[in-house]
């Protein structure tokens, strides 16, 4: 590696930059809640992977999980856009700028309510982008209302029971052509981090619904988003490593114990496996397991499906390789004679 | 033929006494989807070769077939081309409107119809030509399956002869119209010759219209506004293109579409230069659009009315992020889905004030198919320039009727990219705040993901100087007043008002966008009728300019003609100017959905300087 850190130094990533560029500015939002330890593990898994942060773009919406971005990754490009638009912004950024590592937050009114037309058809896109939502089953700045991930009979703080059954959006996203699809738990700091190595290892949408305890509206008994509910219903599919592409494979594991994707940029996904003869790249295993946990009242976690090479936004479109954005004029103004060209065909 | 300047003349062949020339209007009365429109191109293209100037309104309803539809060619050889309302020669082709069609005709004017219908004891006022069209068409087309396609091109050699116009101009036109479908052609030209020789043989000229070339067009070109709109954004290099389709604007992102794959796809590497999404709505749209021009790409989309709608929120948050955007508003009739397939000049109001909060935003106001063109650049040049949503307010007569036009120029300048932080410009400021404003204008600088330079938080929420968020009243106060001093800028940026005519006395006429066209012609109504000769200002681009402030007060009366039931732009007038001006400030307005027509605004001031009118020519008022 190019930085070997000693232990009288502090410890550097690959490109040399230690842990605190990788930090945003102080959080606004109240402690304990599940979305600063989100913003913890996304620290942590750009560090890793040794992503300057410069090279990137973030983008939310409106709500609390919209806020996040502010937290981390302070030398990234940021914008924080309208309630449940962040898809669009972030498909006109990307294609503005192709070279820029994409990385989004939202929540789960944010995605799932006045967002959700954009959500489907970011998913449809399979546009290069990490989509995070941070999914408390409610409202948080608007003081605790449901939100459409809340489950059926899920209680708010003042009792009334929710009454209309949930999105599942992992479930929609598989079922739309989304091309990296995780469940995680924003409590379980191991498995969030290797998926969110794992998601910038791929090439496409990588979507991912982090349970994400609202400690103030949503963390109480009855709620079936609170942290001690997902404690006791977080149902991994197994351990999820990844070993990125700049690193040797030293882990040894059983191949027929543990399930190997190779990512697109190169990257060893391994997913051992604890549910039998599950297959991530298997939309219909995925679709299996999702619905079978979710009946049971558990959430399945992990790499719950991936399509490492699947044909990407950028692709479809068949862009020149440099950013649109920066593009010289002689490339982008036809010339003269293609302007008297068409005037003359429009004689 | 020598070319005219005469309209009235001596007959010299047939059995009227005069022969009206090159001053007429066609109408052609058919069911959308039956194919007319190649035929009514095809008539169109004539007369502009011929250098007779023409021009084109297509009335047609928001419905995919088996509507009425109807085609309206004038010829005018004093260069008229707003939309007259009278007709002289119609073309019925409609069984279900047929009636209509007739009996709303002047006396004198002259029919062309489907013989089945028997319109000719209707009145005997006008004169009928009775063409058998299934007869001949089975004639030239042998296959039947065929003949709805090319029926319609019998009129067009009907009226060739009738009209005295060389068969040889109509196949010249046809050819240029279809000339790569080689058997369409064909059809096509058997189809016109079997009209021809129809009329040669059984019909008698007894109505006065002819046409006469009056030379050649030129350098001219034939053109509609949502395709000079897009090759001004070819040319503008844009990069990046949202849309969502909605008539009237579908055909400008259509076009450029086409464009685009022809001159921006690198011939090394087979790969585009560009970007076009077609958007899940119109939210979706200006979002792509918004993300697009924050990370530096020239980026754009078209809509109407209802898109504009739907965009305001996302434009509230381009004007107070200040991220560049062109957006394209070809008017259509509203509120709601109010008239789709109709023309108006009613967003003007909704579009400047766009979102909640305070919000003003630049429109430019395109009245030819060169400003279609031309502001299409001048607008991504505005809008990177002054970081902010630029509107160019263009409408349906203007986007999707075809235009004849002076041919567009090369681009003299490079694009202005604007304010865009650089190394160089870091190190002058020494310390670079995203909004703050170093030089005075009201604009700060602004660097791109992927640059090299600073990174700040773009957002929608309250921020200070620095980007940082803020919900302090003197950041937020110094922000929106920074942003007025911006707008105040701009106003020294955009288009200035042109003096169409410099008239006599104190009375002024101000318009914007197609009015301008009928109220060419109205100024000549005008001085003919009344020996009144009003200046004619035409506004260009809000903010206003110091020049519309000075017309205004070197006038006792101005009349502001408008295609909105609620003198939208008097109103921002209203927003901006002392009492004194607005005081001077009469209303002409037309929003029925048809393009304004010259007599209409006449009549208007005829009666607002307490003329007399001219005899009542049966049509609506204005």
């Amino acid at each position: 590696m190019a930085t070997t850190a000693s232990s009288s130094q502090k410890k550097a990533n690959r490109i040399g930059l230690e842990l605190q560029p990788y930090r945003g500015s102080k959080t606004t939002l109240c402690a304990g809640c599940g979305h600063n330890a989100i913003s913890e593990r996304v620290i942590h898994a750009f560090f890793e992977m040794g992503i300057e942060p410069s090279r990137v773009i973030k983008l939310s919406g409106i709500g609390c999980s919209s806020k996040s971005p502010a937290y981390f990754l302070g030398g990234a490009h940021g914008f924080n856009g309208v309630h449940g638009r962040m898809p669009s912004i972030g498909t006109g950024a990307v294609i503005a700028n192709q070279q820029m590592i994409a990385v989004g937050t939202s929540g789960d009114g944010d995605t799932g309510a006045i967002g959700i037309g954009q959500f489907v058809h970011l998913m449809r896109r399979n546009l290069p982008i990490i989509y995070i939502i941070e999914d408390n089953g409610c409202y948080g700045l608007t003081k605790g209302q449901f939100s459409p991930t809340a489950d059926l009979g899920s209680k708010l703080k003042t009792g009334v029971a929710n009454d209309l059954p949930p999105i599942d959006t992992c479930a929609l996203a598989i079922e739309l052509g989304a091309s990296f699809v995780a469940r995680s738990f924003s409590g379980d700091k191991k498995q969030l981090t290797a998926v969110l190595k794992a998601a910038l290892s791929h090439r496409g949408t990588a979507m991912l619904d982090v349970i994400s305890p609202c400690v103030t509206f949503n963390d109480h008994a009855g709620s079936t988003k609170s942290y001690a509910y997902a404690r006791d219903h977080d149902e991994p599919l197994g351990e999820v490593n990844l070993i990125p592409y700049f690193q040797e494979i030293d882990v040894e594991y059983d191949a027929g114990s543990t399930h190997s994707v190779k990512m697109h940029d190169g990257s060893h996904l391994l997913l051992k496996k604890l549910e039998a003869d599950y297959d991530p790249t298997d939309r219909l295993e995925a679709m299996r397991i999702l619905h079978e946990t979710s009946r049971r009242g558990e959430f399945a976690t992990g790499v719950i499906y991936v399509e490492p090479d699947k044909e990407d936004f950028i692709e479809l479109l068949n862009l020149v390789d440099e950013p649109l954005s920066t593009l010289p004029l002689e490339r982008v103004r036809p010339t003269k004679a293609a302007l008297d060209e068409i005037m003359e065909e429009l004689r | 033929m020598s070319p005219t300047g005469v309209a009235v003349q001596d007959a010299a062949a047939g059995s009227s006494s005069r022969q009206i020339v090159n001053d007429f209007n066609i109408q052609v009365a058919t069911v959308n989807g039956s194919g007319s429109q190649t035929a009514n191109m095809v008539l169109f293209r004539s007369l502009f070769q011929m250098g007779i100037p023409v021009s084109g309104k297509n009335l047609f309803p928001s419905n995919i077939a088996g509507l009425p539809t109807w085609y309206t060619i004038r010829a005018s050889k004093d260069g008229y081309v707003a939309r007259k309302r009278e007709i002289d020669v119609l073309v019925a082709m409609n069984g279900e409107t047929a009636r209509d069609d007739v009996m709303g005709l002047e006396p004198g004017a002259a029919v062309v119809y489907d013989e089945p219908m028997q319109l000719s004891a209707l009145r005997d006022d006008v004169i009928f030509y009775a063409v058998p069209f299934d007869k001949i068409v089975a004639e030239v087309c042998p296959d039947a399956k065929l003949r709805r396609l090319v029926r319609n091109m019998i009129y067009d050699g009907v009226l060739a002869k009738l009209l005295d116009v060389d068969l040889a101009q109509v196949e010249a036109a046809l050819n240029k119209q279809l000339g790569r479908k080689v058997k369409a052609l064909a059809l096509n030209q058997a189809a016109l010759k079997g009209g021809y020789d129809y009329a040669v043989e059984h019909l008698t000229k007894q109505d006065p219209f002819v046409l006469e070339s009056m030379g050649s067009s030129g350098d001219k070109i034939l053109i509609d506004g949502n395709a000079a709109a897009a090759l001004g954004a070819l040319m503008a290099g844009v990069t990046v293109v949202a849309w969502y389709p909605i008539t009237p604007s579908s055909s400008l992102c259509e076009t450029l579409i086409e464009y685009l794959r022809k001159y921006r796809v690198d011939k090394e590497t087979g790969k585009a230069t560009f970007a076009v999404v077609q958007a899940e709505d119109e939210v979706a749209a200006i979002g792509m659009t918004l993300g697009a021009g924050w990370a530096g790409a020239r980026s754009m989309t078209s809509t109407s009315g209802p898109g504009i709608s739907l965009m305001a929120e996302f434009t509230g948050l381009g004007y107070y992020a200040e991220v560049p955007a062109v957006i394209f508003d070809v008017q259509r009739g509203g509120p709601s889905t109010g008239l789709p397939t109709r023309t108006a000049q009613g967003d003007i109001l909704s579009t400047a004030v766009l979102s909640h909060g305070d919000t003003k935003h630049l429109m430019l106001l395109p009245s030819s198919m060169v400003e279609c063109y031309s502001m299409a650049i001048e607008a991504f040049d505005l809008s990177e320039r002054f970081q902010t949503p630029v509107f160019v307010m263009s409408d349906l007569d203007l986007g999707m009727n075809a235009w004849m036009s002076e041919p567009f120029e090369y681009p003299a300048e490079p694009p202005d990219r604007g304010k865009v932080l650089d190394a160089e410009t870091l190190k002058r400021l020494g310390e670079w705040g995203r909004y703050r404003d170093v030089d005075g204008d009201g604009i700060a600088y602004r660097s791109l993901p992927g640059d090299g330079m600073p990174a700040y938080f773009c957002r929608g929420s309250g921020h200070d100087a620095d980007a940082a968020y803020s919900e302090r009243a003197d950041d937020y106060e110094d922000n929106l007043n920074r942003l007025a001093k911006k707008f105040e800028t701009a106003r020294s940026a955009v288009p200035v008002p042109v003096t169409e005519r410099e008239g006599e006395g104190t009375v002024g006429i101000l318009a914007y966008g197609t009015t301008h066209w009928a109220v060419l012609e109205s100024c000549d109504q005008l001085a003919r009728e009344a020996a009144l000769a009003p200046t004619y200002v035409r506004l260009r681009a809000f903010p206003f300019t110091d020049e519309l402030g000075a017309f205004i007060d070197r006038c006792d009366r101005v009349y502001v003609v408008e295609q909105n039931r609620d003198a939208q732009m008097l109103a921002l007038m209203r927003m901006e100017m002392s009492p004194e001006r607005i005081a001077k400030l009469r209303s002409v307005l037309h929003y029925g959905g048809m393009p304004i027509d010259a007599r209409s605004i006449t009549d208007a001031i005829l009666a607002g300087e307490g003329h007399a009118l001219a005899p009542a020519n049966g049509d609506m008022p204005a």
